[in-house]
């Protein structure tokens, strides 16, 4: 591998460090499966893309694109929480939803961002190549929002969503309105997803309809990936572990791709994402099964 | 202080599993006042308990505490005034949380959540002090995921829980049911020393006669959704559970004296 496909490979995997930390708060913090990702990922990418495109300053495209992505989980947790609809189903229909109005939003298939301006490139300094400045940016930005979580998860009412998750019976006899907390918790899940959406687009020449197809297979194998490579319950860890977790996930895509000997090719990306995340569930119950047979 | 009147909750309406939990249930507690309450399986003590709470809706009737109607009132919202300590020592506390999170949350109770520390030093000092009154250890241990801990050990912190806050109704579910009887004991002697601290009005649904009897200041026996029984004062102080028991098996004789001249 050379250094540009591995610091490529870093980019991607920071994006996506943004995409499993939105997870992991769906998933893991709340306990609900959100498939939502898989269509609020595209409409960070279309949002972001077409404002650009539209002649929006790139900055101010992002963050709209951040804030479409949570008004997309605030749906699906509205379908959830006020109609009642079972949680993964709420998801699925909001991600298929998402397709149509994600079409709607670009006009077409795709929208190219080849020579317009991205954050990236107006903050481009003709001393370092771009291709070096990309992963620089985003590891910034990703410490960023990981800071901003741990942060948020040890207040008062971050401490309340989590507690919604792990046990909303006794959230509610505390006091905490937990259908409040679920619709915050997936408006903050599915807009750390619409920004990774949006810097991805502008990281890879511009936004597509399909580039969302399993995106959360990716953001839960990075989940796992993390958890089993730095097993915590201390938030400030698991956020690092998913984190990592997602860059780790990335350089093995990218060295499974990319070594001749395998003979594997682009198309094989998603079997071997399913491959990977097999793996990475079946090692730590592996683990616990033989740590078990010593013990007797 | 809690006034409950003509409380009706039907389960499966107008199927054959139809179970008409409560059917006409009423009791007041003044402040302050320590109410056991006893009934056997199905006479509707956990309904009437998870109808205060506000987790089951009533079909009809009316529940005020301090002269507030909280009959609509979701149970998040009635959390303000209501203390509650489950059954299951699984259910009072979060397993995913630390020792201090935990009683950070409770100490939230009834309040608004904002973007302040759920954890400052301070009130980690006040817990630490407040379990170190448990005599348990716990007072090392305030970073400890709460799963951790034995079922006695989270009752007993679910108690302290309940207590942080000055509410206005402590319910308490079977709280010392699902535990060995040493612990269950220790538990109970706790309930009565922190309901004593903070003079706190309180319900404790219980199956033991025993314990109906030995704690609390007034007994209430419910039957068939209703309080059949009610006892305090001097007729309680010289009672048994024998004595007890022989008024249970009274009232349900005539209740079934009553469905059979329904029948008849």
């Amino acid at each position: 591998m050379s250094l540009y496909t591995l610091l490529g490979a870093f980019e991607i995997g920071l994006i996506f460090s943004l995409v499993a930390l939105g997870v992991y708060i769906s998933f893991r913090l709340l306990r609900f499966p959100d498939l939502t990702v898989d269509g609020s990922f595209p409409l960070g990418g279309a949002v972001a893309a077409t404002l650009i495109s539209s002649g929006s300053d790139p900055f101010l495209a992002t963050i709209v694109a951040t804030i479409a992505g949570a008004v997309a989980g605030l749906i699906t947790g509205w379908l959830n929480i006020r109609l009642k609809i079972m949680d993964l189903l709420a998801s699925i229909l909001m991600m298929i939803a998402l397709y149509s109005i994600n079409l709607r939003i670009m006009g077409k298939p795709n929208v190219p961002l080849i020579t317009e301006p991205t954050v990236f490139s107006v903050l481009q300094p003709d001393s370092i190549s771009d291709y070096v400045l990309r992963p620089l940016l985003l590891v910034v930005v990703v410490l960023a929002a990981k800071f901003l979580l741990d942060w948020f998860f040890s207040t008062q009412t971050g401490l309340a969503m989590r507690a919604t998750g792990s046990n909303a019976r006794m959230a509610r006899a505390q006091g905490v309105h937990t259908g409040l907390m679920v619709l915050g918790g997936m408006a903050l899940s599915n807009a750390l997803v619409g920004l990774a959406g949006a810097l991805f687009a502008q990281t890879q020449g511009g936004a597509d309809i399909s580039m969302g197809v399993g995106t959360i297979v990716i953001g839960l194998a990075a989940v796992i990936v993390g958890e089993s490579l730095l097993p915590s319950r201390r938030l400030y860890l698991a956020t690092i572990a998913v984190v990592v977790g997602a860059i780790v996930y990335r350089f093995f895509i990218a060295l499974a791709l990319n070594s001749d000997f395998i003979g594997l090719q682009a198309q094989d990306l998603n079997l071997v994402t399913a491959l990977l995340v097999t793996v990475a569930l079946v090692v730590p119950k592996l683990r616990q099964h033989w740590s078990g047979r010593k013990g007797i | 202080m809690l006034r409950a009147q003509d409380l009706h909750i039907t389960f499966n309406p107008g199927t054959p599993i139809e179970t008409r939990a409560l059917r006409g249930m009423s009791l007041d507690i003044p402040s302050g006042q320590f109410v056991t309450v006893i009934g056997s399986n199905g006479a509707g003590k956990s309904t009437f308990l998870n109808a205060v709470s506000g987790e089951l809706r009533v079909d009809s009737g009316r529940i005020e505490i301090d002269g507030i109607d909280m009959t609509r009132q979701p149970v998040w919202e009635r959390a303000r005034h209501v203390a509650r300590v489950f059954q299951d020592p699984m259910a009072g506390t979060c397993e995913d949380l630390t020792i201090e999170e935990n009683m950070a949350l409770a100490e939230m109770r009834g309040h608004k959540r904002g973007l302040g520390w759920a954890v400052k030093p301070a009130l980690r000092e006040e817990f630490r002090a407040q379990l170190a009154t448990l005599g348990l250890g716990l007072e090392n241990r305030l970073s400890d995921r709460i799963g951790l801990l034995s079922g006695g050990q989270r009752q007993a912190v679910s108690l302290l829980m309940a207590a942080l806050r000055p509410s206005r109704l402590l319910l308490l579910d079977e709280h010392t049911a699902a535990l060995d009887p040493r612990t269950a004991d220790f538990v109970l002697q706790l309930t009565v020393r922190i309901v004593a601290e903070h003079k706190l009005t309180t319900m404790m649904v219980t199956h033991s006669m025993r314990q109906a009897l030995d704690v609390g200041e007034r007994t209430v026996m419910l039957h068939q959704g209703k309080v059949v029984l009610d006892v305090s004062g001097d007729e309680r102080k010289g009672m048994t559970v024998k004595d007890l028991l022989a008024m249970f098996e009274r009232v349900r004789g005539e209740q079934i004296d009553d469905d059979a001249l329904l029948l008849g």
